[in-house]
């Protein structure tokens, strides 16, 4: 059941930082913060405090004080949850966090439930569907585009999209229906000339979003690329300048499989997923074997292939058993050594793939800014801008964009085939509804919990 | 002093539209049933337009057929124009729309009711409901007679507290000049039932002699008659029609009215009530749209034996003399004879947010109301809900569950469930807009939609219900017999199809995949048909309708699953709104007002949110 009881977080990552925040949510909040809260200034307590004003003081059980903190105050509705809020900006210690937070609960609140508060913010009227979900995308944002990407959407930014293009439908609905009704002073003499070039731009416009949807599920996850090449080509080398100057941003993650290691990095804002597959290194035909196999699975999912060429060697059959590999891939020939001498066939290896191809030297480190280059000209170029531009992330988003469209076309047809105007309703009021989907205003049994179960702690 | 008193199973309070639907349905369902008017003269009057059914209207009239009420039979007996309005748009908004004899309407009505087993009429003006707490018992007359009763329907139109105005003039009557009901309000204001203040209008009646016709647009009837009851055929109901004319207002007329808009009591305030948007005055016609030069204006018989002409578009509440300048500017009525003012008229009605979907009040049992009294405008409305309060009012006494359509089955569904849920703040009207699945509630398919109920709560006849269920299975069989008939691309064949105007096949195809083309129909398919067997033209309709549109009928039929899913989620009659935390308070207020029977009633109460039906839904899952 749906309580208006009290619940509280530590809303500040996981990781130690400078500020940790506790966020207390409810009818007690403001209550509980008394009970646990000192202020530096005498006499002083939250109760007095209007909203969005904050106190000075102690976090104290009982005598003992914990920590010292900014109690900030905001009262309902005018908070992110719609009810009163109280945040406690404690100093950050996870240890010392924990402890503040077993002392808010033993004041009155309970442990928020993953999502709560958005849940309650959504519940409350502040935000809609569409900007829940992105708080959630927000959350579990692996890199700083999904994160703007998240940003403009929690902004309203898809929301404002989305609605305008509802909003359009439902006019000419209405002008319809009003024409069935009051034919005297509405005419549709004509007016499927009118409608037709709208419902084609809305089209363009829902195709364009829906060709985000793979550029988003990228900003999320990262372009899966690997780095492939025969031994001794300098893969290790090309990672390792990949990853040195990003270092500070990249996280690591442990592969499945012992012998794969998959890196996060930025290239310029562009988030990769490297994969080094250290598969092709043995000539013992067995390992090789399973080698090649498992560099293959690695090529079918991967976005893009880092294809490394020793430059310093001719080809030979292990090259050519990898450009087997990179049928129908992305890919950029990276030439590596080029601080030693070249005796590798280039224009051979041009018109073998249809690829771009960089020459660089991974030892050196010349030349790896033309391969940044090549990095975001081939994914970013014309395609998608860095601001502000409204990313499809979501699946539910996407299946209801993917539906709005085909009742779009449905209406086209209908056009074409000369049916009467309130047949086109049908098909309109179809994506209308399939667009209210996005905003959360088209009703759906099950999209509150759906959202919400996904949600993080604290937010 | 000694007082009458009786018992009877329901007592009707007037014989307007609503009331005679809601008298012969609890009647013919077996209950004694006493029908009650301020005047025998006028059961079934027709006060304003002569005319029946029209856009989405005409719906509801098939729909009440279908069910086994009484107006489509009736306007098949008395009408003297009929018209299918529409006819060059889709299917679904067809309508059916006909020319009344007002007089020879109301006759006709009334000798039904009086041929009516269990039913009694009783000139009488009830002036109080009984109770014992919160249950209905009876009613009380002025004369201090006492009827007792199980159930009570209220169906008092525009009589409660009626006030006709004109210009500066005003008189406390109802329409026509007939007495108003000015006691009853009061009863149910002491029920706790508050009542409001709504206004509707009409226009002057003309003299046939005084008009020329020669500057006016003949308006002739169909040459094909559709009846308006599926128990009809053309051949039983055809008959010399008579015709309607078209004119127009112009800029005289236009100056006319501005000028003398301030004599309006709408503008100085003798009129408190709201008037119907959909149904406007020609004064509100012209100063809310100063960029049209002219508006129609429609001249209609109000019946055979009379010289009286009702003048369409142009009602009004202005004094006698603009009415004549007004009228007398219009080209063919320039010396035209007023026999009937235009007025307006004021009168109590409820909030019909008050009322369950089964038209009967939540605060009490056994008490129902239908019609104007429910803030709705139109004879065919007022007939709807007064058939359905009257078999809702029968099946309450015999014990059963209430009937109630959904927005996806009936206009009638949409009528109630907008009147039920959404406050209205002037008199309602249907429209074609309102039905969200009006592919699937056309007038064409009225008894297919609803001809298994009516057979179900005892109103439709055993051999009707055969004959429709032998036509039912006669559009299915001839369907898939379509759908399996395949014709190879012979020479034959594509000689019929350029002679059709149709393109050539390339591989065999089916006589349902020709009949979807555009510029093919089943009749046009009967040259390369020799196996069919003759048809009624009804079959064939649904037979055109079905294939032709088949895909869009699937895709409207998709989003009536959607919207059932949310139907089907009742909300429990005792919920406790205080209980479900987090839901706004505008919204929590109008959940407690119009209580909702179901989460996808509440969700278009206006004010309720999509965020409250999750908080509401959240709540009902747990």
């Amino acid at each position: 059941m749906f309580q208006k009881d009290t619940i509280a977080a530590i809303a500040t990552g996981s990781v130690n930082a400078g500020i940790g925040i506790i966020r207390i949510s409810g009818t007690e909040a403001i209550a509980v913060a008394d009970r646990i809260f000192r202020a530096k200034k005498q006499g002083k307590t939250v109760e007095q405090l209007p909203g969005y004003s904050a106190l000075f003081g102690n976090v104290c059980d009982g005598d003992c004080v914990l920590d010292e903190a900014v109690c900030l105050v905001m009262r309902a509705p005018n908070s992110y949850t719609t009810e009163d809020v109280v945040e406690l900006q404690c100093h950050g210690g996870r240890i010392m966090l924990q402890r503040i937070l077993d002392l808010v609960l033993r004041s009155g609140a309970r442990p928020a439930e993953p999502g709560e508060f958005t849940k309650r913010a959504f519940l409350g009227g502040r935000i809609d569907a569409a900007q829940a979900e992105s708080v959630m995308d927000m959350i579990y944002a692996r890199n700083e585009l999904a994160a703007r990407s998240s940003a403009a959407q929690l902004r309203g930014t898809l929301s404002l999209r989305i609605r305008e293009l509802r909003e359009m439908i439902l006019e000419h609905v209405a002008y319809i229906e009003s024409a069935l009704d009051d034919p005297e002073n509405y005419s549709l003499e004509g007016y499927g000339d009118v409608l037709r070039p709208q419902i084609e731009e809305t089209l363009v416009q829902v195709d364009r979003l829906l060709a985000t949807a793979e550029e988003g599920k990228l900003i999320r996850e990262g372009i899966r690329t690997v780095i492939l090449g025969k031994p001794n080509a300098g893969k290790s080398s090309l990672l390792n300048q990949l990853l040195g100057e990003e270092r500070a941003i990249v996280t690591e993650i442990a592969g499945t499989t012992r012998d794969t290691l998959e890196e996060d990095v930025q290239i310029q804002g562009i988030p990769l997923r490297i994969i080094d597959t250290a598969g092709i290194r043995d000539t013992v035909d067995t390992v090789e074997k399973i080698g090649v196999d498992k560099a293959k699975n690695s090529v079918t999912d991967a976005d893009l292939v880092l294809y490394v060429v020793d430059g310093a060697r001719p080809l030979d059959m292990d090259d050519t058993r990898i450009m087997e590999l990179l049928e129908g891939r992305r890919v950029i020939t990276v030439i590596n050594k080029i601080d030693v001498e070249q005796t590798v066939d280039k224009m051979w290896i041009m018109e073998q793939i249809k690829a771009p191809v960089v020459e660089l030297s991974a030892r050196t480190g010349e030349g790896m800014e033309e391969l940044r280059k090549c990095l975001t000209d081939m994914f970013f170029h014309g395609t998608l801008s860095m601001n502000d531009e409204v990313y499809i992330t979501n699946l539910r988003h996407k299946q209801a964009l993917q539906e709005a469209a085909d009742s779009l076309r449905q209406v086209l047809t209908g056009l074409e085939q000369q049916m009467p105007e309130d047949f086109l309703t049908i098909d309109l009021m179809a994506a209308y509804e399939q667009f209210g989907y996005i905003l959360g205003e088209t009703l759906n049994d099950d999209l509150a919990n759906e959202i919400f179960s996904k949600f993080c702690m604290g937010k | 002093m000694p007082q009458i008193e009786e018992t009877y199973d329901v007592v009707v309070v007037g014989a307007g539209h609503a009331g005679c639907e809601a008298a012969l349905a609890a009647a013919r369902m077996g209950l004694e049933t006493i029908l009650f008017t301020v005047s025998m003269d006028s059961v079934a009057m027709m006060p304003c337009n002569p005319n029946v059914g029209g856009s989405s209207k005409g719906h509801l009239v098939r729909e009440i057929d279908a069910l086994g009420g009484e107006m489509g039979k009736n306007i098949d007996k008395t009408y003297i124009q009929s018209k299918m309005l529409n006819e060059s748009k889709g299917p679904a908004v067809h309508s059916l729309r006909a020319q009344a004899d007002k007089a020879e309407y109301s006759r006709a009505m009334r000798m039904t009711l009086e041929q009516t087993d269990h039913l009694t009429l009783r000139q009488a003006e009830v002036s109080e409901l009984l109770a014992e707490g919160k249950q209905i018992t009876g009613v009380r007359t002025c004369s201090g007679g006492t009827y007792h009763a199980g159930a009570v329907i209220l169906c008092t139109g525009v009589y409660l507290k009626a006030r006709c105005i004109f210009g500066e003039v005003s008189y406390p009557t109802g329409p026509n000049g007939l007495r108003a009901a000015n006691h009853l309000t009061d009863s149910l204001v002491q029920l706790g039932i508050p009542v409001r203040r709504f206004k509707t209008g009409t226009p002057a009646r003309i003299d046939k002699r005084s008009i020329d016709f020669s500057k006016m647009t003949e308006q002739k009837g169909d040459a094909r008659v559709v009846p308006f009851s599926f128990t009809n055929t053309e051949e039983d109901i055809k008959r010399e029609q008579v015709s309607c004319w078209l004119t127009y207002t112009n800029e005289t007329t236009h100056a006319v009215i501005r000028e003398n808009i301030s004599r309006s009591p709408l503008f100085s305030g003798a009129i408190e009530g709201t008037g119907p948007r959909y149904c406007p005055s020609i004064e509100d016609k012209v100063m809310k749209f100063p960029e049209k030069d002219r508006h129609q204006v429609f001249i209609e018989p109000e019946g055979e034996y009379t010289n009286e002409m009702y003048v369409g578009g142009m009602s009004s509440s202005l004094p006698e003399d603009v009415q004549y300048a007004m009228y007398r500017s219009v080209p063919g009525l320039e010396h035209a004879k007023i026999v009937r003012n235009a007025y307006a008229i004021e009168y109590d009605c409820i909030d019909a947010t008050r009322l369950k979907p089964s038209l009967e009040f939540r605060e009490y049992d056994g008490l129902f109301a239908g019609g104007q009294i429910n803030g709705s405008s139109g004879y065919e409305e007022a007939a709807a809900q007064g058939f359905m309060a009257g078999v809702n009012a029968a099946r309450k006494l015999q014990g059963k569950e209430p009937l109630i359509l959904d927005r996806s089955q009936a206009y009638i569904g949409v009528l109630i469930d907008d009147l039920v849920t959404k406050e209205t703040f002037e008199p309602y009207r249907m429209m074609t807009s309102r039905a969200e699945y009006r592919l699937l509630l056309r007038q064409d398919n009225a008894d297919l939609r609803l001809t298994d109920i009516g057979y179900e709560i005892g109103l439709i006849e055993e051999e009707r219900y055969q004959n429709f269920c032998r036509k039912r299975t006669a559009i299915e069989n001839e369907i898939k017999r379509l759908e399996s008939v395949v014709t190879g691309a012979n020479k034959q064949m594509q000689e019929f199809l350029e002679q059709a105007g149709s393109t050539p096949l390339k591989t065999a195809a089916t006589l349902a995949e020709l009949i979807r083309r555009p510029e093919l129909d089943y009749e046009k398919l009967a040259a390369i048909d020799p196996e069919r067997q003759p048809l009624p033209a009804d079959v064939v309709e649904q037979i055109n309708i079905n294939l032709k549109y088949e895909g869009y009928i699937k895709r409207q039929q998709q989003q009536v699953e959607h919207f059932k899913k949310l139907e089907k989620r009742l909300i429990p009659a005792e919920i406790d709104y205080d209980d479900v935390s987090n839901l706004r308070k505008e919204a929590r207020q109008k959940l407690k007002a119009v209580r909702p029977a179901s989460v996808g009633q509440a969700s278009r109460i206006s004010g309720v949110s999509p965020a409250d039906i999750s908080v509401l839904l959240i709540y009902l899952g747990k």
